[in-house]
């Protein structure tokens, strides 16, 4: 092969080129001392994305190296596509979570949009047919007309495309907090379901095997995609739009379709999706994991335009394109199967014994990496990591300290206020655009605890659902990263599934402040304490760190993805209550814990106080105990307790169900511990609201479990309200009047939106 | 009895159709592709919901030039049975074989959500086990499903009992909050003047089975069985 040689017409390497291409100088001189001479400009780029953040976890790795990974039905964990487990009968589950906020933070619509696309090719090219979507959504204000821009350009661009592609969207949450107003979060997570025998993993094998460029043509869109999301937004980040890339989901369906049956055919070795850092990332990580050498030719690129530069097209996010290892002299059987499907595929390269990473421009070497060292050889780092002074105090703050407003005198004012903040209430506005009933599986769709999707053909179902409370993790990184796999794994159970393992998304500040590391290390800690304690690994995940604008770092928010296992459909549970005169019961602490509650925050404008205890030996018994009394029999509903705590859960359970609202009648007037707003709104963990035709069943099943569970009402179908009374006075609120608190408030706002806001009558990015 | 389901690209609810004749009716079902000109003997033939051509252009108006769509027409000329469901409703219309059109949502939003209809015609070969003004719960969803057509047709649909659906209300009512997407008169679905091709935004292959939500689509199935086979 001849020598590497500077191409014509590409820029010189300055310091300057080096700065923008986003290379510390220690890491370009890392680089220079792996090759052993100035790198080219194509060099440069290849480089410059896969050392970014997003693809090399630079800042992370060593951190996430100490989560737990196995169980004995994990089939691939992190490290791959997606992350698989066993769930018997020959069947496999593929699921991974992933961000896509800094696309949708400057062009909602696509940014989402290809949020969902990019994870859709992470489950299937696993093998799996995807069968859910889920996402997790964090925004500003709905007061904020900008934000009112990006939620609905999000939300359209996820049903746009999830649609299309034919996969339901069933389950998800989104939080409205100042804390995201810069810098939205927009997380995807897709799971599928195959037969383990067709599991295909993406690691390129067999010397003299083509490589394939498959799928929609290479444009120049995206390129350096992956560098955009390794930095924070600013006012100049509008300016780097063209750096999105723009989905077609159409394609996506046609490629799902025929990487499928590649797959099947088994006339492939590997596939991988062409996602951040396009072809150059796919390439070399597919190397990498063989431990092999490739050779490309940029020139055998199918490309949409012309006149484009080996740089371009290595770096181009260009949509709906997959890279295959395609057995040799089965080139053929992979075209047609592709023409099928009105798509394309070129052999663009092969797998070699030389140990390079090498790309060539028809006979010209344009760059060349010795060996898996352009992977292997990338920085990793252990910043310094320190609380913030600002958080430790505010976690010290009693949230008693605030005294009650006067309206608070009523409870059931309290109460609607509540309901009526956007984060608690109905996000229906959002779901009714994403078609969640499409391949017939839903048995619970969007708007229950967890979303149920039936495993055809046998009779298991699969429980999912995507939790993190970014104010908890903020006030206590450690909490907080226990609450969020705990309350995922609650909200599981409460459908009538054990939790099986997780995949997550840690979106995070710039990691290079002191007090971001900190939440960082610190999160994660508390993540693995829950996974340990709860038997939930993780298999998978991303990390999206520089969620920052001018006005700051996000919340932190390790946002987990939980799937959880029904071995019997008849044990699927509801959240709401439906049977006249039940018991209602609360199983778990009594609480009372308002620490960085949703009441503080909407009632008395505060972020304060220590986040609830998370006992993560105590919610494994709770989840057990619940398990327990669902596959008895004795369980009418069940809905866990969270944001706005005990009255908010028991409103949910009156009214959340439109079409069939039900009275309750509740007695707490023994609790006489507790201050009566702690009691309604604390939002202490572990505990679940239950509705029973036989508590005794269940209380024996919670007192053999060593957990508290206490009778405090009955289900009252003839009433039209939820009456709660306390030690110290009573609440009525009406159904009518809950219901259109929880239900109107969203549609309400948004009715302010035209859909045709222009955007420049709304206020840029950066501008706050 | 076989039924056809035409796989178009982008078409997404084939799937959901072929478990409902096959799972829930314990009919013989296969796909058929869209290049193909061969219905392979198959008795009714389903044009199923998604996104045929990705809605380019407008929805269902590639579709209607498919290979396969010549066989379907001259199927449905030749008083065969044909279900158009969602995409497939809009693709019936864009061939011709239904009246009218389906527009954007007056909303302008997708809707995914389960509705009732009303059966206005208990008495044709796609509704004859519903009892006449029986309300039935099924799953919407899409984007485009505003039928609009003149008032003369319109007219002329309602005289000649073609109109076989409207959105209702739990009470019955074709009420406006009861339509989802703004269909003039509430209309949800119609047959063409021959009575064998019925076109419908609602989703009766995603209301066969209690666990899901609604088993009120299975007697639709049914009926074209008994029909057909009588």
């Amino acid at each position: 092969m001849p020598a590497v040689t500077p191409r014509a017409g590409d820029p010189v390497i300055t310091p300057a080129l080096v700065a923008e291409h986003g290379l510390t100088v220690s890491e370009y001189e890392r680089l220079v001392a792996m090759l052993e001479r100035t790198p080219t400009f194509t060099e440069l780029g290849i480089i410059s994305a896969l050392w970014s953040e997003h693809c090399s976890y630079k800042h992370s790795r060593p951190v996430l190296k100490t989560l737990p990974t196995k169980a004995p039905y994990v089939l691939q964990g992190p490290g791959e596509n997606a992350g698989v487990i066993s769930i018997g009968d020959g069947l496999a589950v593929a699921f991974k979570i992933e961000s896509h906020n800094h696309p949708s933070a400057v062009e909602p619509y696509q940014g989402a949009a290809t949020g969902v696309g990019g994870i859709l090719r992470d489950v299937f090219t696993m093998g799996a047919r995807p069968i859910a979507m889920l996402n997790s959504l964090r925004f500003g204000s709905l007061d904020n007309s900008r934000v009112r821009y990006l939620f609905s350009g999000v939300v359209k661009g996820i049903g746009d495309y999830g649609n299309c592609v034919g996969i339901p969207t069933v389950a998800g949450e989104i939080v409205f907090d100042d804390a995201y107003e810069g810098n939205p979060l927009v997380n995807a997570m897709c799971v599928g379901i195959m037969h383990e025998r067709d599991l295909i993993r993406a690691k390129a094998e067999g010397i003299g095997n083509p490589i394939i460029a498959v799928g929609a043509r290479t444009g120049r869109d995206g390129i350096h995609g992956a560098s955009f999301a390794s930095e924070d937004l600013s006012a100049a980040s509008d300016a780097k739009r063209p750096r999105i890339q723009v989905g077609d989901p159409f394609t996506e369906k046609l490629l799902l379709e025929a990487s499928l049956e590649l797959i099947k055919s088994g006339h492939i070795v590997a596939i991988q999706d062409m996602g951040a850092a396009g072809l150059t990332s796919s390439s070399a990580e597919m190397a990498e994991r063989g431990d092999v050498g490739v050779t490309i030719d940029v020139t055998k690129v199918p490309t949409r335009e012309s006149g484009m530069t080996p740089y371009e097209i290595l770096l181009s996010e260009s949509q709906e394109r997959m890279l295959v290892v395609a057995k040799r002299g089965h080139e053929n059987a992979v075209a047609e199967i592709l023409l099928k499907w009105d798509l394309t595929a070129a052999v663009i390269g092969e797998v070699i014994a030389e140990p390079v990473y090498r790309v060539t421009e028809g006979d010209k070497v344009v760059a060349e990496f010795p060996g898996s060292r352009l992977v292997t050889d990338c920085p990793s780092y252990s910043p310094e990591a320190r609380e913030s002074i600002a958080a430790k105090e505010l976690r010290t703050v009693d949230p008693l300290v605030f005294p009650e407003l006067a309206e608070e005198k009523d409870p059931a004012w309290t109460l609607e206020r509540l309901l009526s903040t956007p984060t608690i209430a109905s996000k229906a506005w959002a779901y009714r655009q994403y078609d969640s009933t499409v391949r017939t599986n839903t048995v619970v769709g969007p708007g229950g605890d967890a979303a149920v999707i039936r495993v055809r053909g046998t009779n298991k179902a699969l429980a999912v659902k995507t939790d993190c409370n970014g104010r908890y993790v903020f006030l206590d990184p450690r909490v907080g990263g226990r609450i969020a796999v705990a309350e995922a794994a609650r909200n599981v159970a409460c459908t009538g599934a054990t939790p099986m393992a997780i995949t997550n998304c840690l979106n995070f500040g710039n990691p290079t402040k002191p007090e971001v590391f900190y939440q960082f290390k610190e999160a994660v800690a508390g993540m693995g304490e829950a996974c340990r304690a709860l038997g939930t690994p993780v298999t998978g995940g991303n990390v999206s760190l520089y969620n920052e604008s001018p006005s700051g770092s996000v919340y932190p928010t390790p946002v987990i993805g939980m799937v959880g296992l029904i071995d019997d459909i008849s044990h699927i549970t509801r959240a709401t209550f439906h049977q006249d005169g039940d018991a209602i019961l609360l199983l778990g602490d009594m609480g009372g814990e308002l620490g960085g509650s949703e009441y503080l925050a909407t009632i008395h404008c505060a972020v304060a106080g220590a986040p609830p205890r998370c006992d993560v030996e105590q919610e494994k018994r709770v989840i057990d105990a619940l398990l327990e009394a669902i596959r008895s029999g004795a369980v009418s509903s069940a809905h866990d307790c969270s944001d706005g705590g005990l009255a908010v859960a028991l409103a949910e359970c009156c009214i959340a169900n439109n079409d069939s609202q039900t009275g309750a009648e509740i007695d707490l007037s023994s609790w006489r511990d507790l201050p009566d707003r702690a009691i309604l709104f604390g939002e202490t963990q572990g505990r679940i609201v239950l509705s029973s035709d036989s508590p005794e069943q269940i209380l024996a099943i919670a007192s053999a479990a060593g957990v508290p569970c206490v009778q405090i009402g009955r289900v009252r179908r003839s009433s039209n309200a939820l009456e709660i009374r306390l030690p110290n006075r009573s609440m009525r609120s009406p159904l009518s009047t809950l219901a259109r608190a929880y239900h109107k408030t969203i549609p309400m706002i948004m009715s302010r939106t035209p859909e045709h806001t222009k955007f420049d009558e709304l206020t840029p990015v950066a501008a706050h | 009895m076989k039924f056809g389901i035409i796989t178009f690209p982008g078409s997404n609810c084939d799937y959901d159709a072929f478990h409902a004749v096959t799972d829930v009716l314990g009919e013989e079902a296969t796909y058929l592709w869209h290049k193909d000109h061969d219905l392979q003997g198959s008795d009714v033939i389903v044009l199923p919901g998604g996104f045929s051509y990705g809605d380019y252009l407008r929805a269902g108006a590639i579709a209607r030039f498919s290979p396969i769509m010549q066989e379907v027409i001259t199927h449905a000329k030749s008083g065969g049975p044909v279900l158009g469901i969602c995409n497939g409703f809009q693709i019936a219309c864009e061939a011709g074989l239904l009246p009218g059109a389906l527009m954007r949502n007056s909303h302008l939003q997708f809707v995914s959500a389960e509705v009732r209809v009303r059966v206005e015609n208990a008495d044709t070969m796609f509704t004859n086990l519903y009892e006449h003004g029986e309300l039935l719960r099924m799953p919407i969803a899409h984007g485009d499903g505003r039928f609009v057509a003149p008032t003369a047709v319109l007219d002329e649909l309602e005289a000649e009992g073609r109109v076989i659906f409207r959105y209702a209300d739990a009470g019955g009512n074709t009420s406006a909050d009861a339509n989802p997407n703004g269909s003039e008169r509430n209309i949800a679905g119609i047959v063409s003047d021959g009575g064998n091709v019925l076109g419908m935004m609602p989703h009766p292959e995603r209301a066969c089975s209690p666990l899901l939500g609604s088993s009120d689509g299975v007697r639709l199935l049914e009926s074209i069985l008994a029909r057909v086979a009588a």
